[in-house]
């Protein structure tokens, strides 16, 4: 279009940022900052790899990842590419599922050499994420930020590469699954067994409990403005409570209860009777 | 002064040497936060169907610490296939070490359904292992439990008198007497702790997210539960079936020994009452001892292994159920406490 009016523009592509979008699963964080505690003495940053897949609404599923080794100096940039073909087929062997979706580095935003390395994997799949993780925490926080590269050219000539941000979903409800308590702290001495995970959770809903009591009553005494939304939330959830009269609710816990000891008490005689067996069985002199 | 020194320095070479010999028994394993990830990760994508990984890591005094790991395909009865898979394995490691990964096998983890975990191919990829390693470990996960708003994982290793004893391959009564071993004492539990560097403690703190409610918690106040309940009694019940047709084994073992001591017995009573006439008449006595009669051919111990790994299969199911159960009612019983709490938060809202 720009050839035919006879005139140079500068020509944007359309913006990615409104329709591609990141998920990175809490994994790849603990890899990216394993390997970067590990990289080598005078290495600056480490790249790698990043795995995953295209999700049917468009969004990138970032799941896995690995280092590659790389050495950076004056503007020139040499990737182990052997490396990364031999770790590639070896992942894929485990889960054939998981193809490139783009590469990561370590470091706040985008940097010289990263373009080079961008077009690398541009080569490998079309349009690559770039995942930046800024393990020195330079502004005060880790930030991570995917990009996408996009294209600037003036008339047919292409000009330059400009890293467009995505937006990134940093939900992790995976690491949720496990528990930040065992993830977050550097060291956990134990992992909390069934009843001490019950636990915890039931001292959580108990506060959360104790703060909606709490708001519905500084509303009734008028120390708060009343909120309709945070009422009907309230209401919604009091009324999914079945509405049952004390003793039907009484007997339906006490029947479950019950039915559950007899498990219970089931389980405590089989293994009663195998300590018996062992001890007759062991003991058992020949005639 | 070089005099003196010399003579200290080798001593305490001896010394270093000596303890050497002796290492301190396994008291923890320490497993970075990414290594169970990585673990639960490959575990879950591929449930149901059980998988296995290699371990990597240190080995520093009394605990055994892992680093890192890689996941093994899922393998195929092929040969061919089989010698890639140690390609597989090699070529993995070699990659690992070029990042700077710990290149030290420490043991391996699987993935496990409803804790049915205890089976003869175990024990014999743990002697595998074992072989190479002096310290190894077998890291199972449950991701059956994951729902549940539990983490099952559990550190595993063999009891030292019962790799002797399985070396030797003797697994008859008199000998597990003699060795005071039962099911028990087969598999040994050691405490996991995880550990995370100080990066990712840090990343962590900044991307958690400040929701009263974590997915964690939903899954554990689930009140449905009966189908893990249900699968449990009924592997349960397997279990027992498997258990009876063992003990039929041994029944079967007693009863031919009775009845052969009973033949032995009575042949020994003729040969007697032979040599008593063969002495009256003045003739050398027969020996009282024939080997090549099929009355003294020793009838062979059914091995005990496979009923000890049944019962230990069986009282970790009924451990299962016990733990789960009191869980339960623990739930049960705090949610008419719930009930209450949140009907008198109604009424306050409805003055």
């Amino acid at each position: 279009m720009a050839a035919s009016e006879q005139k140079t523009v500068l020509q944007f592509p359309p913006s990615f940022s409104s329709t591609l979008s990141a998920k990175v699963h809490p994994l790849v964080i603990f890899n990216i900052c394993d390997c970067y505690v590990r990289r080598p003495d005078q290495a600056e940053r480490v790249i790698g790899t990043l795995l995953g897949s295209v999700l049917p609404d468009g969004t990138v599923d970032i799941r896995n990842s690995y280092a590659v080794p790389h050495n950076e100096s004056s503007g020139q940039v040499a990737l182990d590419i052997d490396y990364h073909h031999n770790l590639l087929l070896s992942h894929q062997k485990v889960n054939p599922k998981e193809v490139i979706v783009g590469w990561y580095s370590t470091g706040l935003g985008v940097t010289g050499g990263s373009a080079l390395i961008h077009d690398f994997y541009s080569r490998e799949v079309p349009n690559p994420i770039h995942l930046t993780v800024d393990t020195g925490f330079r502004n005060g926080e880790g930030t991570i930020k995917a990009y996408v590269s996009v294209n600037l050219s003036l008339g047919d000539r292409p000009l330059a590469a400009q890293f467009q941000e995505v937006p990134l979903d940093l939900r992790m409800v995976e690491a949720e699954r496990i528990g930040f308590d065992v993830l977050k702290t550097t060291m956990v001495d134990k992992i909390p067994s069934d009843l001490e995970g019950m636990e915890i959770s039931m001292q959580r809903l108990l506060a959360l409990i104790d703060d909606v009591y709490k708001y519905v009553d500084d509303v009734v005494e008028g120390h708060t403005a009343p909120d309709n939304n945070i009422g009907r939330f309230i209401s919604d959830t009091v009324a999914s409570l079945p509405k049952l009269s004390p003793p039907a609710f009484d007997k339906l816990v006490n029947d479950n209860v019950q039915d559950h000891l007899l498990l219970l008490y089931l389980s405590s005689i089989t293994r009663t009777q195998l300590s018996l067996a062992e001890k007759l069985n062991t003991a058992a002199q020949i005639l | 002064m070089a005099n003196t020194t010399t003579p200290t320095m080798a001593r305490s070479f001896l010394q270093v040497a000596a303890t050497e010999e002796v290492a301190p028994p396994l008291r923890a394993v320490q497993i970075e936060g990414l290594v169970v990830l990585k673990i639960i990760k490959h575990c879950k994508e591929l449930s149901p169907s059980l998988v296995t990984g290699q371990l990597l890591g240190l080995d520093v005094g009394s605990v055994l610490e892992v680093t890192n790991c890689f996941p093994f395909p899922i393998r195929e009865e092929d040969e061919e296939i089989e010698a890639e898979g140690a390609n597989y394995q090699l070529e993995m490691m070699r990659c690992l070490r070029e990042v700077n990964v710990d290149n030290n096998t420490v043991g391996w983890y699987q993935s496990m359904l409803f804790g049915c975990f205890q089976t003869v191919e175990l024990i014999e990829t743990f002697m595998n292992y074992q072989e190479n390693i002096k310290r190894c470990v077998c890291i199972i996960y449950d991701p059956s439990r994951a729902n549940q708003g539990v983490l099952a994982l559990k550190a595993l290793k063999l009891s030292d008198s019962f790799m002797d004893l399985y070396r030797s391959n003797n697994f008859t009564g008199e000998k597990l007497r003699e060795k005071n071993l039962s099911w028990v004492d087969i598999f040994e539990e050691i405490p996991i702790k995880v550990s995370n560097s100080a990066l990712i403690s840090a990343f962590m703190t900044e991307l958690e997210d400040d929701t009263p409610v974590t997915q964690c918690d939903y899954d554990r106040l689930q009140l449905s539960t009966s189908p893990y309940l249900e699968r449990n009694v009924e592997f349960l019940i397997e279990c027992m079936d498997d258990l009876s047709i063992e003990q039929q084994k041994f029944q079967y073992y007693y009863r031919n020994l009775s009845r052969q001591q009973a033949q032995q017995q009575a042949w020994l009573q003729k040969r007697r009452s032979e040599n008593m006439s063969r002495k009256a008449a003045g003739e050398e006595p027969l020996p009282e001892e024939d080997p090549s009669n099929p009355v003294f051919k020793p009838i062979l111990e059914p091995s005990r292994l496979d009923s000890f790994l049944i019962t230990n299969q069986m009282a970790n199911y009924c451990n299962q159920i016990n733990g789960y159960v009191t869980d339960l009612k623990d739930r049960l019983i705090s949610y008419p406490v719930m009930h209450y709490l949140l009907e008198k938060s109604l009424t306050t809202i409805c003055h």
